[in-house]
């Protein structure tokens, strides 16, 4: 698995730890949690519904769910986290934005 | 049910108070109910009790997972104020705080509400404009608020940082009517008092299936079995995704997300208001118990979390906070702390409102505010239940808001659930 949180167990605190792929694994107060990466924006020109549908409902899952972090007090990207909402454990973490890990293979 | 009062007390003093009865029965489920409220935490049960008390209903049922109290009941920072400023929430806090002045005498059961005031410091003027303009609405709508400057607040509460504090303290935006509540005795309180009107309460009750036709609840699944109703009352803050999810009928505007309270151990009279910290994003509310300890709270987890289990940058931001404005306390010591639940809306108001299924009925989405909140949102969503049609004052706190571009957000922050703190 390429999670990095093992929660503590019986214990009413907790860090996440988030392998951000440029920077190694760091604690989540280094990140500002962004929300659900699973949202697609329609088209400028749908129906209000569908805006409104995009712009303010949300699944809410309980369980693993694709959401945003920016590394805010490291490489200041965009990743695209895999967590679990209930254990906060961690199962993938990427980039949001791919054209810019091909930018930064081609450099190293 | 035996009524408390002094002669009932001091009966019981002969028997060493060991006579009471139970404070509400623990009943078999039956096969079917005419109003089933899911949740039974301060909303449920209150929403069960006004049924039963301002519109006469029978045949009511309360069902929680848990036990009474064991929920977001149990865990909150129990302040109860009504300094809001948007029409519809000033009106609804404001008949929640009158409720709850009368509170121990409806119920018969002590909720120790304290009026020890609601004291908002300010720390710019721009800040003091602010508040004066809220507070200023709230005076024209008969809600009681004042301004304290700077005097007036160090005679009050002599313990805060004037001296060398990073944001100094200006004055302070004060509603002397607000205060706290004992949360476990408002709960039990409820349940006690529903109870004795005839309302089932189905604990370790857990829903775990719904079953529906087009446009009804036909019944619900449970951990103690299957139990139909001619009606069905969501109000299970913090859950409600997975609840409605499991009606099917998809998304909402609410995520999950878990905010942190704090005990200290028990310390000689301190503080006797309830004290507001609010400068550059941070978040601090403080106040003292009866038993003496001190009882805080600070802002949200920041990421989504169905985990009743906090995180360790926020006790250092609240820890923070606190040395802030009250260095006092540096050498308290942490006696608890705890993560509750919320949900968090997407305009940071609730709703009280008709869903798309014609039987069911929604209260959900209380952010920070569940609390104080509970008389009259078990008040107003009965109302709704028994009458089929919002009251005035909740007419707008619908799911329907958003797309008509009503949004009730007292804040102005816009459709991010973790920033409506």
């Amino acid at each position: 698995m390429n999670g990095v949180l093992v929660p503590i167990q019986n214990c009413t605190v907790d860090m996440i730890r988030i392998k951000c792929p440029y920077c190694g694994e760091r604690d989540h107060s280094e990140f500002t949690y962004g929300g659900d990466a699973s949202i697609k924006y329609p088209a400028l020109d749908a129906p209000e519904s569908e805006w409104t549908k995009a712009i303010f409902f949300r699944e809410n899952i309980r369980g693993m769910q694709k959401e945003t972090w920016h590394h805010t007090n490291g490489c200041r990207l965009w990743l695209e986290v895999e967590r679990s909402t209930i254990t906060h454990e961690i199962k993938s973490v990427k980039a949001c934005h791919p054209q810019i890990e091909k930018i930064t293979k081609n450099k190293s | 049910m035996t009524r408390f009062n002094a002669w009932n007390v001091f009966k019981n003093g002969f028997t060493g108070q060991k006579n009471w009865d139970r404070q509400w029965r623990d009943p078999e489920p039956k096969k079917e109910y005419d109003i089933i409220i899911i949740g039974g935490g301060l909303h449920g049960l209150a929403t069960a009790y006004y049924l039963a008390k301002n519109h006469n209903k029978k045949n009511i049922a309360v069902l929680e997972k848990g036990w009474i109290g064991g929920g977001n009941a149990g865990r909150n920072t129990t302040i109860v104020r009504s300094n809001y400023m948007l029409p519809g929430n000033h009106e609804f806090y404001e008949h929640s705080l009158k409720l709850w002045e009368n509170l121990s005498h409806d119920l018969n059961y002590n909720v120790m509400f304290s009026q020890r005031a609601h004291v908002s410091l300010y720390h710019s003027p721009g800040a003091k404009d602010g508040a004066a303009r809220r507070y200023n609405i709230m005076r024209l709508h008969g809600t009681d608020a004042e301004l304290w400057d700077l005097d007036t607040l160090k005679k009050n509460i002599p313990h805060l940082n004037y001296n060398d504090a990073r944001f100094p303290i200006m004055g302070a935006a004060v509603q002397r009517r607000a205060g706290n509540a004992r949360h476990d005795s408002a709960v039990w309180g409820y349940a006690r008092a529903a109870d004795s009107l005839g309302v089932d309460i189905l604990q370790n009750c857990e829903v775990t299936g719904v079953k529906r036709s087009q446009n009804n609840i036909e019944s619900l699944e449970t951990s103690r079995g299957t139990l139909k109703a001619k009606k069905v009352g969501f109000a299970v803050a913090g859950h409600t995704s997975v609840l409605w999810q499991m009606a099917g009928l998809g998304n909402l505007p609410i995520e999950s997300h878990k905010l942190q309270a704090f005990v200290t151990e028990a310390v000689k009279p301190l503080l006797d208001h309830v004290v507001v910290y609010g400068v550059g994003g941070a978040h601090f509310y403080i106040s003292q118990s009866d038993k003496g300890s001190m009882v805080f709270g600070g802002d949200l987890d920041w990421y989504k979390s169905y985990a009743q289990r906090g995180n360790l940058p926020m006790v250092q931001d609240t820890a923070e906070a606190a040395m802030a404005i009250m260095p006092c306390l540096g050498r308290i010591r942490l006696l608890r702390h705890w993560a509750g639940v919320m949900d968090m809306s997407m305009d940071g108001s609730f709703f009280i409102c008709k869903t798309p299924l014609s039987n069911l009925y929604l209260n959900a989405g209380w952010n920070y505010g569940g609390f104080k909140a509970s008389p009259a949102s078990g008040w107003y969503f009965a109302d709704l239940i028994a009458n089929e049609q919002p009251h005035k004052h909740v007419q707008n706190h619908n799911l329907e808001r958003f797309e008509k571009g009503i949004n009730i957000d007292e804040r102005g922050a816009g459709p991010d659930p973790k920033l409506h703190g």
